[in-house]
């Protein structure tokens, strides 16, 4: 519930660093809801990552824009249309999916089960979660890093040209 | 099976919509990158409340607990997350481009300075 009102109140503030805070407590409290859901290295990441990382890359940039957004930004019907029917359909597909927490649901039937009961003899430590990252999906793990990478590269190729000025550009602001 | 049961998927639906339509209606970089933001988490908690078992405990092997909660969906989402925050990246980069080249980043403005620089 909170989560909700943080979440549509980040989207209603027009100033941005409010919603840049107001973000930060989101994945926070995010970070709340995983580790009550027993994920708890999901928690440990999400609190390092979205609440600080993401936070801190945000307030970089608005230390380069403006703080307040555009006077002329409103709220449009057609879109909240869309959204209700997109988020109406959705509601109406949920009713097939299982109930949540029940132990025979089929996500829980084939690999979970597999690698609750054998990843302690197969790799021999005790985090299932780090395990399987960093063994059965280390591929994945790797590919991961090469996303970052690219991240890092693109980053640095948008960032390091100076600046070509526009012409006309600097007298109607 | 009650309705208390899909309680999860709603909430997700809920705030993946808030997110979209941030995405949508807000003409700020800025803005449209946070509304991508809340429509991520909104799929991470998808995927964790779906490995969740009532009465589980988190998947670290130790005496005296029967029943853990999925492992999978957790390491999935831990890869996700980080992807994300690239992507988080990745756009603010262009977002500060943007803003050099256009001294604005306000979808109208843009148009605007799209629509001098064509005249």
């Amino acid at each position: 519930m909170l989560l909700i009102v943080v979440a549509v109140t980040v989207v209603v503030t027009r100033d941005l660093l409010k919603a840049t805070m107001l973000f930060a407590i989101y994945s926070l409290t995010i970070a709340g809801l995983f580790a009550t859901l027993d994920a708890g290295d999901v928690a440990l990441t999400e609190a390092a990552v979205g609440a600080g990382i993401s936070t801190v890359l945000i307030l970089a940039v608005l230390a380069l824009v403006p703080r307040y957004e555009h006077r002329r930004a409103g709220h449009s019907l057609p879109a909240l249309a869309i959204v209700t029917l997109t988020g109406a359909a959705l509601v109406y597909a949920s009713f097939d999916l299982p109930a949540f927490g029940q132990p025979g649901n089929p996500v829980h039937q084939h690999l979970g089960a597999y690698f609750i009961d054998q990843t302690y003899a197969d790799i021999g430590i005790p985090n299932l979660v780090a395990a399987v990252l960093a063994s059965y999906r280390s591929i994945d793990t790797m590919g991961e890093a090469v996303v970052i990478l690219t991240a890092g590269i693109v980053v640095y190729a948008l960032l390091s040209p100076p600046p070509r000025p526009r012409r006309g550009k600097e007298d109607e602001r | 099976m009650t309705l208390l049961s899909f309680i999860n998927y709603w909430a997700v639906i809920i705030l993946m919509m808030t997110g979209y339509y941030c995405m949508i209606v807000r003409g700020n970089m800025i803005k449209k990158v946070i509304g991508l933001g809340i429509f991520q988490t909104s799929v991470f908690i998808l995927f964790i409340s779906a490995g969740k078992v009532i009465g589980g405990a988190t998947p670290v092997l130790r005496e005296g607990v029967e029943r853990y909660s999925n492992p999978l969906p957790h390491v999935l989402i831990l890869t996700a997350i980080v992807v994300g925050i690239a992507t988080t990246a990745v756009a603010l980069a262009l977002t500060v481009r943007i803003r050099e080249a256009y001294g604005s980043i306000d979808d109208d403005a843009i148009d605007a300075a799209e629509e001098d620089d064509r005249v």
